[in-house]
């Protein structure tokens, strides 16, 4: 028979200050200290982190792939937002 | 960090031509599958027991090893083994982790291994009986290893292979903790060399059989190989590793136990002499020294401490509960 | 002065060896697998404490010996531990009340040496303090989940807190070893630890629903060799190697 399901954990990770939270991984844990302990024991043996976030994969709201589409396609085509879009004499130098 | 060539996968998809073809396209373009990606229910249910296979193995391979750290003859030495030997329920953690991702739970991964439904590398089950042995381990069984692990880096699937490149990563320093281990022994004593010696011819042949069957008797290998979830075939990887690890026991100066093993100037590598196949499947449908072990060992872990795990449960019940209660006073 | 420093070292060296010792006995065998790195982690903190502390008592005795001839190379009765480290695994609820109450006590310990006169102690000390502020928290969130768990869990840490409970106290002894290094500047007073000692026990027995046990007795002996039976098994295992091999390097 399989037991009951331990809640599962996304764990992020600030190597070093200056830097954001980095998705390093999962792990399962039956609340938030325990998972921030196991996220420090698991993921941080080795200097890595500096600081942890642990969030329950469940409250994760995420995308849906087949909307992919939708969602990222129209950006695209807004070429008129990156900067080598416009011309500039380079007498003008640096901008 | 342990892989083998997938035991008995079943590559079979019930998708139609074109959807099969996109996906194919994606793989060929290089383009990295994720986990909520529309895929074949074969790539789905190859990669659960590929990666769950590896899963185990680590976890099984703990065994062998930890049951030195009490022994390990100097504080160095056993700090090194600790470490090493955790590192491995690590990398059994990021994978399992891994396999989730595909809609399996860390429960039910576990509950195959335990019921003996899932495999896991027969390497662990042979028995680690002299301290040579660890630094055989480490040379021989992580060298091993490492050649089957550095290409699944690049496997198709993004879980899979972010998991991989983590442990690769960590697993630097188990072949070279291994190899001085080798190191020592061969420069020290008679006693000390005769042991290495005996612990290459023990452990030699098994870490061929780690690369699985022949090419020819491969049976699902060209599935894995066109999804990218394998980019060498078990022959080239058995033959990489050979020709990495011959000149590495010269410089020991240990003899393989292998009379027919000699340069092969024409292909560039060294002929070995064959494999015990036999050998390799009774270990693999259970009949090696520590299959019983092994999965004894993990029941019992498992077993007695499932009270460990429901009261952790439990506990976190009672106090969702309480916090709920005081949230609406 | 030397002896008693030496003595006094060892002691602390040994405490850190036995239970790290111990802890690799649960390799591969853990709850669960994020369980398994968490007491590795622990165990491997204990090994980097001893190996500082038997490298420095090696310098104090200064014959020539070094962390692994001290560590390996004594016999049973030269071992100064506490009766307390070398108790069996038992089941979990022992291992983590074990764990507890040495972590209870080595935070003020390691707090405390901190502020030796002795540079060497008061860096190790500075060290271990945060390992062992580390090893508290973790004990502790875990007495507090079996404790207010289920009723199987309640009742085998309630049993381990008996079963342990009596050998606490050896670890607030200040006999004349510890008196002379203590009155030099360089030890702890380790029986002023006990109200800091008492505080943190009883605040996590409170919120783990657990019963503080009766102090009916209690035992003690490790700090000058006198062990319980469980030490020479241990040390079967731990100096299999350069017992029968002796003299070569690994």
């Amino acid at each position: 028979m399989t037991e009951k399901n331990t809640p599962l954990w996304e764990v992020f990770i600030r190597a070093r200050n200056g830097l954001s939270h980095k998705h390093v991984g999962s792990l399962h844990a039956v609340d938030s200290e325990m998972a921030l302990q196991a996220a420090r024991d698991v993921y941080t043996r080795r200097g890595e982190g500096q600081s942890v976030w642990v969030v329950r994969s469940s409250d994760i709201v995420a995308s849906d792939p087949s909307e992919k589409e939708v969602m990222f396609e129209p950006t695209g085509s807004k070429i008129y937002r990156h900067p080598t879009f416009y011309d500039i004499p380079e007498d003008v130098g640096h901008m | 960090m342990y892989s083998q060539g997938l035991i008995g996968a079943d590559g079979a998809t019930h998708e139609d031509a074109a959807f099969l073809e996109a996906f194919q396209a994606r793989i060929d373009a290089e383009l990295k599958i994720e986990p909520n990606d529309p895929m074949p229910a074969g790539y789905r249910k190859t990669l659960v027991r590929q990666i769950a296979q590896h899963a185990h193995s680590e976890i099984v391979g703990m065994l062998p090893e930890g049951n030195w750290i009490t022994r390990a003859p100097t504080l160095r030495r056993k700090a090194a083994l600790l470490a090493k030997v955790q590192d491995e329920g690590g990398h059994g953690l990021y994978l399992y982790s891994a396999a989730e991702t595909l809609g399996v739970s860390r429960e039910e991964l576990v509950d195959q291994l335990l019921s003996g439904k899932a495999k896991y590398s027969s390497i662990f089950n042979y028995p680690a009986i002299t301290w040579a042995d660890i630094g055989t381990i480490g040379w021989l069984v992580d060298g091993a290893a490492i050649m089957n692990q550095i290409p699944l880096c690049r496997c198709s699937f993004g879980p899979y292979a972010r998991a991989m490149i983590r442990v690769c990563k960590e697993e630097s320093f188990h072949q070279r903790q291994g190899y001085e281990i080798m190191l020592t022994l061969s420069r020290g004593s008679e006693e000390q060399k005769a042991m290495a010696q005996d612990a290459l011819n023990r452990w030699w042949w098994p870490s061929l059989m780690m690369f699985g069957p022949h090419d020819a008797d491969s049976t699902h290998s060209d599935q894995s190989m066109a999804w990218k979830i394998k980019r060498f075939t078990n022959d080239e990887l058995r033959q990489k590793f050979i020709d990495a690890t011959v000149p590495q026991a010269e410089f020991l100066g240990l003899t393989m136990p292998d009379p027919d093993m000699k340069w092969n100037e024409e292909k560039g590598g060294y002929d070995h002499g064959e494999i015990d196949w036999d050998e390799f499947w009774r270990v693999v449908k259970g009949d090696g020294i520590c299959n019983r072990d092994r999965m004894k060992a993990r029941r019992k872990a498992h077993d007695d401490n499932a009270w460990v795990r429901e009261a952790a449960l439990a506990y976190a019940d009672k106090a969702a509960a309480r916090e709920t209660a005081v949230a609406a006073e | 002065m030397p002896d008693a420093k030496f003595k006094y070292v060892l002691r602390l060296a040994d405490d850190q060896l036995i239970l790290g010792q111990r802890l690799g006995e649960w390799c591969g065998h853990a709850p669960t697998l994020e369980e398994e790195l968490a007491l590795a982690n622990i165990g491997l903190d204990l090994l980097g404490q001893a190996r500082s502390l038997f490298t420095y008592a090696g310098e104090i005795e200064g014959k020539g010996r070094g962390e692994d001839e001290l560590a390996f190379l004594r016999p049973e009765r030269e071992y100064l531990n506490a009766l307390l480290v070398e108790q069996p695994n038992g089941d979990f609820a022992v291992t983590i009340v074990r764990q507890f109450f040495h972590a209870a006590f080595m935070v003020p310990f390691w707090s405390a040496m901190a502020a030796s006169s002795d540079e060497t102690l008061s860096a190790i000390a500075a060290k271990s303090l945060k390992e062992v502020e580390y090893h508290l928290r973790h004990s502790s969130e875990w007495v507090i989940r079996l404790g207010d768990g289920t009723a199987e869990s309640h009742r085998r840490t309630q049993d381990a807190l008996e079963e342990l409970w009596g050998y606490a106290s050896e670890l607030f002894e200040m006999d004349e070893v510890a008196l002379e290094v203590q009155q030099s500047g360089i030890g702890v007073d380790a029986a002023a630890l006990k109200p800091e000692w008492d505080a943190t026990v009883n605040a996590v027995l409170e919120r783990a629903s657990l019963t503080r046990p009766a102090d009916s007795w209690s035992q003690s002996g490790g700090r000058t060799g006198q062990h319980s039976e469980h030490l020479g098994h241990i040390l079967s295992e731990l100096q299999y190697m350069q017992r029968t091999y002796p003299g070569l390097s690994w």
